[in-house]
């Protein structure tokens, strides 16, 4: 057994190396367990939490808008979707295939899908189909055993109750484009919307709120297992504007068919009471996205539908700037209320023919006459006593030639020519003649509609600057300051011209033979003053103006004269002032002046001093004080 | 000591005397101690299948449960049967296993990639696992007919290396690159034990090293990428390096006293694969930390202790063989499966031993500590170098 003892012996030894062996090893596990656990614990922990838990963005519900009255014009509706997730559904496309036979899928559309599908992970949903009716939810609600994966979901979508008649005021709000994510951490949100045009698009930051967020643990998948922490974000600032959501619905179906624009302010505070601009665009299918078809329409509309022409449309002021010039005239002290101009039809100055648009003249004319019958030759002649520079000058003193300030992107400034406008701009020297052009608002002159509601304002206010504005209180990034009453800037004006101009604005309405008396208002406590206005759009050649001038019915649309009207009302204490402009539409007194008649007997008949208080969505709706857009076409007469 | 000094004849009397021990004396001698030490470690195992299953005893807990007593009840029979039949029957018992490996490559059915089972009808048999414990039982026998002389001969080597070559060879076919790798340095520990020179190591692996680039090419994919993952997890981490990350980041946020029983959040959101099987250590020192995974690895020790013991005082040389093989399998078991699961080797399918749920790894276990077990009841015994044969 020697040989045994030798071999355990060798064994002994051998196993003890082994062990030996072992030992290390382990050892070698417990040094790692130690790195792992003790050393590098905290790294690893970190990025334990950073698997675990996620950060959700909570979209905060956009900031109502509502009317001076309280009445919501933009507000956030439920909104059913059907979104599908890809893990839970298997076959995609069979899926879609039997979705398809309950709300039909275009081909397109379904290659949108799929191509959603892939290029994000499996469980994140996808959506299918936004602002589903009832019917529909019932519908794919029933079938979901067939449609596994599918599933309805409820999220919030802006709703604008009054839709095409406050689409140019309001603007829209749309998915944010791809230059437009920097920044704020919400844009990337899917489905996030943000203001593109109008009060959306100016108070966008106001409206939008701040995020909250939502601490989320996910699993390995990325599937939600629980809510850890919640912060819910600032909800946008709810908005009221001067707007009175009544009037702009009134004013724009008064328009109807027609492309022009009409402005009612209030002409002691400057707050804009209806702002509308024919034709307009369903906001509400701008949020859903718009087909190709439904965008180019819009586009190569001859009547601009996404231009806001109250603020953006420039138009010779025709006859309603005959009030600028008159206030020149009398200024500088060319002219009394008594002087007078004969008017036989026509003017002469060098070997050019200024004409009066009255073929056999009006006979001798003074301011009143003048202002009251539109008499071109006594506005010839007293601009060119007056001069285009203290026109230009009374021009922008009234508002004029410039932008206002309103808070809505896109405002234009119209044109006031001058000498020197003229030198930098098409560099000429200023011609005598065009000065005439000018004092009859024709030539290069340009306003926009408000600017005329605004130079009205002040004509009528007392000569004070005010300056419109849409919102009732200052909103900023930073939140909402009341609006201070308007610092009574006086622009000077001498009180006894104004009344001369405001008296024969009555006239112009008021009296036998004014241009708009046709159109007066009755009732004895809302009569309007105003001046009406034809701009010519085409230039009448001497051929046709020797054998006949066409009538407006006999052109091509394009060609016919703007109509426009501006007034004020109540006669005796102003309150209201109003622009009107029928793009096209033929004469001012027939046109436009009735429209400005209608819509401020309604402003006054609302009074926009009256009390409100905000009305939910849901209330507004269900009790109809909002009949919705399309509900009833206006006729038109 | 002294009754080894005796010589051949007496031995064998005493022998046939020794394997008389009453049922009453083998249960006596039963080392009962180092089956608690196997209970408890199993029950950890029990501990951390019901918080896999999320505080549940289904799916895992309370199958693990059974499958591990009937192991004990197998256990114990073996370690009941006198240690001479064993010595008998290893040949046998190997050759068998052996038919059955190469079956495997015929009728097996196909499983996770690779092909591991056969369909017994009633149970699935896993013929490379059964061969962890033949081939221990095979070559013990064979180093135990060898002198110290016959040891140092290259020739007397010939048929043991051909014992672990040919099993090995199929398992790598199945491919099984993990039991492979048991089976060769298993069988490596036993040709050491038994004393065969160092150089003819160094000689072997140098050879091996020299051949692993032709190896290389006989890899499946999946298994070099398994390697190459090893190499840079980080490279790709939604790859194959995932499990690896993620079974770290478990481990490592776990830190000193783990994350507290079923809190584990990587192992309880998904985000650590395979957390009943192969994982299962990543999420006991996720939810428990450095000191329950110490704890752990305490036991295990201490069963590898025990191990060395019993086989430094047997008696026979088969027996501390046997004992030998059975503590270095049962080491591998753990060392690969927490050095996979902490990113040291490539990840390699081993489960951690009596903790990871599965039936065929505990039989395999169990199985070799009844062997280990009826080494220590017939520690006493002498068995000639021609063993069984001299008796039978």
């Amino acid at each position: 057994m020697h040989r045994d003892s030798e071999r355990h012996k060798l064994f002994s030894r051998r196993t003890a190396m082994l062990a030996g062996g072992k030992a290390v090893l382990l050892s070698a596990l417990v040094g790692r367990m130690y790195y792992l656990q003790v050393v590098e614990s905290d790294k690893y922990k970190t990025l334990a939490d950073e698997n675990r838990i996620n950060f959700r963005l909570l979209a905060p519900p956009r900031g109502r808008i509502v009317d001076r009255f309280g009445v919501p014009m933009a507000d956030n509706q439920q909104n059913y979707r059907v979104v599908l997730i890809p893990e839970q559904t298997g076959d995609v496309e069979e899926t879609l295939r039997r979705l398809g036979r309950i709300i039909s899928i275009r081909k397109g559309e379904k290659k949108h899908i799929l191509r959603e599908v892939r290029r994000k992970r499996s469980f994140v949903p996808v959506t299918l189909r936004e602002n589903l009716n009832w019917e529909d939810v019932a519908r794919i609600e029933v079938n979901t055993p067939d449609l596994p994966g599918v599933m309805i979901d409820v999220g919030q979508s802006r709703f604008y109750p009054f839709a095409i008649e406050t689409s140019h005021v309001l603007g829209y709000v749309a998915a944010v484009s791809e230059g437009e994510t920097k920044g704020d951490p919400l844009l990337e949100l899917p489905g996030f919307r943000i203001g593109k045009s109008g009060i959306e698009k100016i108070y966008d930051l106001a409206l939008r709120g701040s995020s909250g967020s939502s601490q989320v643990e996910v699993n390995a998948y990325g599937r939600v297992i629980r809510e850890l922490n919640r912060s819910e974000g600032q909800p946008g600032t709810r908005l009221q504007l001067t707007l009175d959501s009544g009037l702009q619905q009134m004013a724009s179906k008064r328009l109807g068919e027609e492309s022009g624009s009409i402005v009612v302010m209030d002409v002691h505070s400057g707050g804009v009471l209806a702002m509308v601009s024919t034709p307009g665009f369903d906001p509400n299918a701008f949020n859903k996205g718009l087909s190709s078809d439904e965008w180019n329409a819009l586009i190569s509309n001859d009547k601009s539908p996404l231009i806001n022409k109250s603020i953006g449309g420039h138009y010779a002021p025709g006859s309603t700037f005959k009030m600028v010039v008159a206030l020149a005239a009398l200024e500088k002290g060319v002219i009394t209320a008594e002087s007078e101009v004969f008017c036989s039809g026509k003017t002469e100055l060098g070997n050019a023919t200024f004409h009066c648009w009255k073929k056999g003249g009006h006979g001798i004319v003074n301011l009143n006459a003048g202002i009251a019958q539109s008499c071109d030759v006594y506005f010839y002649e007293i601009a060119r006593r007056t001069g285009i520079e203290r026109i230009a000058a009374m021009a922008r003193r009234l508002g004029l030639g410039a932008r206002l300030g309103l808070d809505l992107p896109g405002e234009k400034g119209g044109l006031i020519p001058s000498d020197k406008w003229k030198r930098g701009a098409i560099g000429a020297p200023w011609q005598k003649g065009e000065t005439l052009l000018a004092g009859i608002g024709q030539g290069y002159v340009l306003t926009t509609p408000l600017q005329l509601a605004v130079m009205t304002a002040r004509i009528v206010n007392g000569g004070v600057a005010v300056t419109p504005h849409l919102t009732r209180d200052i909103v900023t990034k930073n939140g909402i300051t009341k609006r201070e009453q308007e610092p009574a800037r006086d622009i000077g004006l001498i009180p006894a011209h104004l009344a001369l101009i405001r008296d024969a604005m009555d006239t112009v309405v008021n009296v036998p033979g004014g241009t708009a008396f046709g159109a007066r208002i009755i009732s004895p406590d809302f009569r309007m003053g105003g001046k009406t206005g034809t701009a010519q759009v085409r230039r009448i050649s001497k051929q046709e103006r020797e054998n006949r001038v066409l009538k407006n019915s006999e052109l091509p649309w394009k060609e016919r004269d703007h109509a426009l009207f501006v007034g004020y009302a109540p006669v005796d204490a102003p309150r209201y002032s109003i622009a009107v402009i029928v793009e096209h539409g033929g004469g001012g007194s027939q046109v436009a002046a009735p429209i400005g008649r209608d819509v401020l007997e309604e402003a006054q008949r609302r009074n926009a001093a009256r009390p409100g208080e905000d009305i939910p969505l849901e209330k507004a709706l269900e009790t109809k004080i909002i009949p919705l857009s399309g509900d009833d076409e206006s006729t038109q007469g | 000591m002294m009754k080894a000094h005796k010589g051949d004849l007496t031995m064998a009397g005493e022998a046939l005397n020794k394997s008389d021990l009453s049922i009453a004396q083998r249960l006596w001698r039963v080392h009962w101690l180092f089956v608690l030490v196997l209970i408890a470690t199993a029950s950890v195992g029990f501990a951390m299948l019901y918080s896999a299953a999320n505080g549940s005893f289904d799916p895992w807990a309370a199958r693990q449960m059974m499958r591990f007593g009937v192991g004990i009840g197998i256990m114990l029979l073996v370690a009941m049967t006198n240690l001479r039949v064993w010595l008998k029957y290893s040949y046998a018992f190997y050759a068998v296993t052996l038919l059955l490996l190469g079956a495997v490559e015929l009728g097996g059915t196909i499983g996770m990639g690779a092909q591991r089972w056969i369909d017994l009808g009633v149970i699935n048999l896993q013929p490379s696992e059964l061969m962890k414990v033949a081939m221990v039982l095979a070559l013990s026998r064979y180093f135990h007919s060898g002198n110290i002389e016959d040891i140092g001969r290259p020739t007397f080597l010939l048929t043991p290396l051909f014992l672990v070559a040919a099993p090995t060879a199929l398992v790598l076919r199945q491919p099984d690159l993990g039991t492979a790798l048991m089976l060769v340095i298993g069988s490596g520990a036993i040709f050491f034990a038994a004393g065969v020179r160092i150089w003819k190591f160094v000689v072997l692996l140098v050879m091996g090293l020299a051949s692993a680039p032709i190896g290389w090419q006989f890899l499946r994919d999946y298994q070099k990428q398994r390697v190459l993952t090893f190499l840079n997890p980080e490279n790709d981490p939604l790859g194959s390096g995932y499990h690896i990350i993620q079974s770290k980041i478990a481990l490592g946020s776990g830190g000193l006293f783990g994350k507290g029983f079923m809190q584990g959040s990587q192992s309880h959101l998904s985000f650590l694969p395979e957390k009943q099987t192969d994982f299962i250590f990543t999420m006991l020192a996720e939810e428990f930390g450095l000191v329950g995974g110490l704890g752990l690895l305490g036991l295990y020790v201490l069963i590898l202790a025990y191990g060395f013991t019993i086989s430094l005082n047997c008696r026979n040389h088969f027996g501390r063989l046997v004992g030998m093989g059975v503590t270095t399998t049962f080491f591998l078991y753990v060392f690969i499966n927490i050095a996979m699961v902490m990113g040291l080797i490539p990840v390699v399918g081993v489960p951690l031993p009596l903790i990871s749920y599965g039936g065929t790894a505990m039989m395999t276990l169990l199985l070799g500590f009844g062997l280990l077990l009826s080494v220590h009841i017939n520690r006493d015994e002498s068995i000639g170098r021609r063993g069984a044969a001299d008796d039978f």
